[in-house]
């Protein structure tokens, strides 16, 4: 049954005034400006940016000043923006061997040719809050050394050498993009790790939090985490050759796992891989490790049953813009589904009603 | 129109417009005080383009999700067509870009080259070596303790 109701317009707008009210706050303290945002609430800005899959700091920043710092409000804006504009085309694939690197360390090699280069990283403070912060204050510059030229090597082609780890499939077949086509199970390794990399961090830590605690455990070691820039390559039709259209900050972690071997594959270790929009750590880690258990079928091991390693469960669950929409929807109106479940209980009472006072009688 | 440029030339100009901070572009620009005559063959449009990484850096590709770029192309009174492809979604940043580029195919190119481009690749070699220079302090200097054999 369909009933068409009116109303609620006023009261719809008057909660938006509100809103826009409370997004402010007290008028007697500043107004956050967007680049205040983008330049100070810098990892907020990237998530929005990863998971939202656009990277632009000044649309996520906005996203978050609109939000109210609400992250996965922001980036449902910006989802539904991305969704507005034309597509250019692809860019090349990113050399990330190419990267200029504000961070590049390694778990596996203490003495990582380039050098372990800590960045401007949490890593080491002592995670007390400093109140120093909450008065204003310069910041002094931070000190500068004497940098190396030239690009810094992937820790994981030292491996490579030696042949002691598995070497990834040559190819530059185009890739399947889940955000044209609906996704289909079993998904190639592409298209898991496009929906791992805009997938909720707090959902894909969680996977891979449980592959360390024993479900599907892969004994991961961060072969190499580095974080930097980027420059984003693009064939341009009108000229006939590529140009530079950007430069962006990624953060890209390799994994190194072990591998028995298997019956036609000799005992190495095998990788997880994790590439995600902006300096955004704790997700590519995490990434990393569940694209790693994933990887259960093509390396032929045990399908133990572990959460990490249903595909289904983990690429359907891993998107925040979906779960949310599903799960808020429940608090719209469901008026006249309600009516009909409550006639549904009062009809099931009246009948048990009705037997308990016949058996009663008999 | 000047002789046809180097294709690794031109690329290198345009990445450089493409990277350059809108308001340094457009400081520089105003500065030449250039105000070629054009018409408009692509008016700026602001899009995506999907930005792809490789499976464990060095396999197949894979889509790692989209960038915003503005783009625009144009033809000078003398002929010459200047296209811009820039990051993000600045209209302005796009048509300047254009418009160097194709002064850059013209007997401007010197005049042009000494006022924007040289300027701005230089302030974003600048910017990296700051970085650069950052990160190298941070690099950890490992000295032994002590060694276990003792």
């Amino acid at each position: 049954m369909y009933v068409a109701v009116k109303g609620g317009e006023r009261a719809i707008e008057n909660a938006h005034a509100w809103l826009a009210e409370e997004r402010r706050g007290d008028t007697s303290v500043a107004e956050l400006s967007v680049a205040q945002i983008r330049e100070q609430l810098s990892l907020a800005v990237n998530r929005v940016m990863a998971e939202g899959s656009l990277y632009d700091p000044d649309l996520a920043a906005l996203a978050i000043k609109q939000a109210r710092g609400d992250l996965i409000e922001a980036i449902f804006l910006i989802r539904a923006y991305r969704t507005t504009l034309p597509r250019f085309g692809a860019s090349a694939p990113v050399e990330t061997g190419e990267m200029v690197c504000d961070r590049r360390i390694s778990a596996t090699f203490k003495d990582a040719p380039g050098g372990q280069v800590l960045g401007p990283t949490f890593d080491y403070t002592h995670r007390l809050l400093d109140f120093k912060l909450a008065a204003e204050g310069a910041v002094p510059e931070a000190p500068e050394g004497e940098a190396k030229d030239g690009p810094v090597p992937h820790i994981t082609g030292f491996l490579n050498r030696e042949g002691l780890i598995q070497t990834e499939d040559e190819s530059d077949a185009t890739p399947p993009d889940l955000t044209r086509e609906p996704m289909e199970l079993p998904a190639s390794r592409a298209l898991r790790l496009q929906s791992l990399t805009r997938g909720d961090e707090g959902f894909v830590l969680g996977m891979a939090y449980s592959t360390q605690r024993g479900y599907a455990r892969n004994h991961a070691f961060v072969g190499e985490l580095r974080i930097g820039t980027v420059e984003v390559e693009m064939d341009i039709p009108e000229l006939g050759f590529a140009i530079g259209i950007g430069e962006i900050t990624l953060t890209e972690c390799e994994t190194v796992n072990q591998f028995k071997g298997s019956k036609t594959e000799p005992p190495q270790f095998t990788r997880g891989y994790g590439l995600v929009f902006g300096q955004t750590e704790r997700k590519a880690i995490s990434m990393a490790l569940v694209d790693r258990a994933l990887r259960w079928k093509e390396l032929g091991e045990d399908d133990v049953g572990a959460p990490a390693q249903d595909e289904e469960f983990v690429l359907m669950h891993s998107d925040n813009i979906q779960a949310t929409g599903f799960l808020e929807h429940i608090k719209l109106p469901h008026y006249v589904d309600f009516q009909s479940e409550l006639e549904l209980v009062r009809k099931l009472r009246r009948e048990a009603e009705g037997q308990a006072a016949r058996e009663a009688a008999e | 129109m000047a002789e046809m440029t180097e294709p690794s030339e031109r690329q290198a100009w345009m990445s450089t417009l493409a990277k350059a901070p809108a308001a340094d572009l457009a400081r520089l620009w105003d500065g030449l005080g250039l105000a070629p005559e054009h018409e408009m063959l692509r008016a700026p449009e602001v899009g995506a383009v999907m930005v792809r990484g490789r499976t464990g850096a060095t396999g197949a590709p894979f889509n790692l999700g989209e960038m915003t770029v503005t783009r625009c192309s144009l033809r000078l009174g003398c002929g010459a067509v200047g296209h811009g492809y820039v990051q993000g979604r600045d209209k302005a940043h796009a048509t300047t870009a254009a418009l160097v580029d194709a002064l850059m195919q013209t007997d401007k190119a010197d005049r042009v080259r000494e006022g924007v481009v040289t300027p701005l690749t230089e302030a974003l070699a600048a910017a990296q070596a700051t970085r650069r220079a950052k990160a190298a302090a941070t690099r950890v200097e490992f000295f032994t303790m002590q060694r276990g054999e003792d």
